[in-house]
């Protein structure tokens, strides 16, 4: 993966914290997969991470590979900078996007899009892992672009 | 055994606020402010500030119960509560624990209040984040969703683009707004017109549904409200206002991490104003005035509908500032400007003007108002309603 490639939004907003709770999701985004909590007593996908499952109340959750593939459930783009490094930057868009193949979960993330393109409910979506190499943990963000 | 309710059993006795500012404008420090409208409300009731035994708030806020009562000289705290989250998610709940510890004998005065001098301390609608994003931000922050409108705009897409509703519903919503502030004095925006020329060029904030002017505005003041048993409203200078229905929380995992409750496109009052009708043993029919917390107009909006002001398959022909305006509108809102025009107190503005309605002593008054509606902050977990009546509607 290069550290070249574009990125959605400009550099400076807050990185994601990486606790034990939460770790195996980013550990799978480094190495270009998207993981999400599945739970080993029910078999119910999970997200965001918890330490129980909301259904059965294992607490045997393990992490499941999924394809990284997905619809859009709903979308914005915020014009109004809510952070200093978004100053003078933008709209961008922020899709919900839910996941087919795990349960119907939804994931946050930017759909990599001109800023004045429509936006469809329902639209067929891929991911793009965004890597911060430089970042003190590296961490790599999913973000989303239409498919085909 | 006898039916658990809070019906009929307390009133609002007193209200009190503060000049309402502009953000950052307060001349008085935030716990000033805290003891001016406190001290308002109990001379409103008739009821020596000493009488005060308990304190209930809401949104985390500073003014802690311990320190008012220190600084009234209050001779015994019996109960003191703040309830969880954040906004105006609580306004209601915030008298509805006043009332559930006056009814339950924990206390026998309690004030419920708010107190908000943003300016002083950080601002809404900017980052307080660090470097690192934790929790629920850790998936979300990275991505620029940050600010209480970025949180809660996907509801209102989806709401609306598979309702099919137009924006201009919700641009009468604000305009209801500005339009009863122009007669409240008391009003921040009082002078300040809205026309839909003004709303329509406004700048968006979030595309496709925010507007500038669908946005609340960030204000200092403080606002309080004296809750007693019932009995002894009787006996007090004003026309008692009745608490006739309350309710609390949300709906099966609304609060489910980044974005997951599975009825997603909510204000979360599903159950909440089911419960509340319950105990009111009333319908929106009944309601004569409605007070709708905007803290943006979408959320307005999913707020009437799920407390069953609209029907979203109506919404378009029903959202139209005529139906919204007291005194003669099909659905009075927000008649002393709300939120978005009077001030920003985070709903408690609203209850007091629930409870002027009820004593017909409004700036916009609906003659003969009996029932009033007071729906707390929606989209925030937990969310909170209730339901204020005349001793009429006992
Ligand atoms: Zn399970």
């Amino acid at each position: 993966m290069s550290t070249t490639m574009k990125r959605a939004l400009p550099d400076g907003l807050p990185a994601p914290d990486q606790p034990p709770l939460t770790k195996p999701y980013w550990d799978g985004t480094r190495a270009g997969k998207l993981v999400i909590q599945r739970c080993k007593g029910c078999g119910a996908h999970q997200w965001g991470p918890e330490w129980v499952c909301h259904r059965c109340h294992s607490f045997d959750l393990g992490w499941e590979e999924v394809a990284p593939t997905g619809r859009i459930w709903s979308w914005q783009r915020p014009h109004h900078p809510v952070h200093q490094a978004l100053t003078g930057f933008g709209p961008y868009t922020i899709v919900l996007v839910e996941l087919p193949h795990a349960g119907n979960v939804r994931m946050v993330g930017n759909l990599i899009c001109e800023p004045t393109a429509p936006v469809e409910i329902g639209a067929e979506v891929e991911a793009v892992f965004e890597p911060h190499d430089e970042a003190d943990p590296p961490y790599t963000l999913v973000q989303w672009r239409l498919k085909g | 055994m006898s039916e658990r309710t809070l019906r009929g059993k307390v009133a609002i006795a007193g209200i009190g606020e503060t000049t309402y500012y502009k953000h950052g404008q307060s001349p008085d420090a935030e716990f000033k402010l805290a003891l001016q409208a406190i001290l308002a409300a109990c001379h409103d009731a008739g009821i020596d500030p000493k009488e005060v035994d308990g304190f209930a708030s809401y949104g985390d806020d500073r003014s802690d119960a311990p320190r008012l009562a220190a600084a009234l000289g209050i001779k015994e705290l019996r109960f003191s509560n703040m309830h969880w989250g954040g906004g105006g998610g609580g306004v209601a709940a915030s008298v509805a624990n006043a009332a559930a510890a006056v009814h339950s004998g924990m206390a026998n005065c309690v004030i419920a209040f708010r107190s908000l001098a943003q300016g002083q301390f950080a601002r809404y609608g900017r980052s307080r984040l660090g470097a690192a994003a934790m929790g629920d931000d850790a998936f979300l922050a990275p991505y620029g969703l940050i600010s209480p409108a970025q949180r809660f705009a996907m509801k209102i897409t989806r709401f609306m683009s598979d309702r099919g509703i137009r924006h201009e519903a919700l641009r009468a919503i604000a305009m209801a707004s500005y339009h009863h502030a122009q007669s409240n004095p008391r009003a921040v925006m009082y002078g300040r017109p809205l026309t839909e020329e003004k709303y329509d060029a406004s700048r968006w904030i979030i595309e496709p549904f925010h507007r500038l002017f669908d946005c609340c505005q960030e204000n200092d003041g403080a606002g309080a409200v004296l809750v007693v048993p019932a009995d002894r409203a009787k006996d007090l200078p004003h026309k008692p206002t009745y608490l006739l229905g309350t309710a609390q929380g949300g709906h099966h995992r609304s609060a489910a991490p980044v974005h997951n409750a599975p009825d997603y496109a909510s204000a979360h009052f599903p159950t909440v104003a089911k419960n509340m009708w319950a105990m009111a043993k009333l319908g929106p029919q009944d309601v004569d005035v409605v007070q709708a917390y905007e803290n943006f107009t979408g959320g307005v909006l999913l707020s009437l509908v799920e407390h069953g002001f609209v029907d979203p398959k109506t919404a378009n022909e029903f959202l139209v500032l005529e139906n919204l305006l007291a005194p003669s509108g099909k659905m009075p809102m927000n008649t002393s400007g709300g939120n978005l025009a009077e001030c920003y107190m985070h709903g408690l503005e609203m209850v007091n003007e629930a409870v002027r309605q009820l004593r017909g002593t409004a700036n916009n008054q609906v003659a003969g108002a009996e029932v009033v509606a007071v729906l707390g902050g929606p989209m925030v977990t937990p969310v909170s309603s209730l339901v204020l009546g005349t001793e009429a509607t006992l």
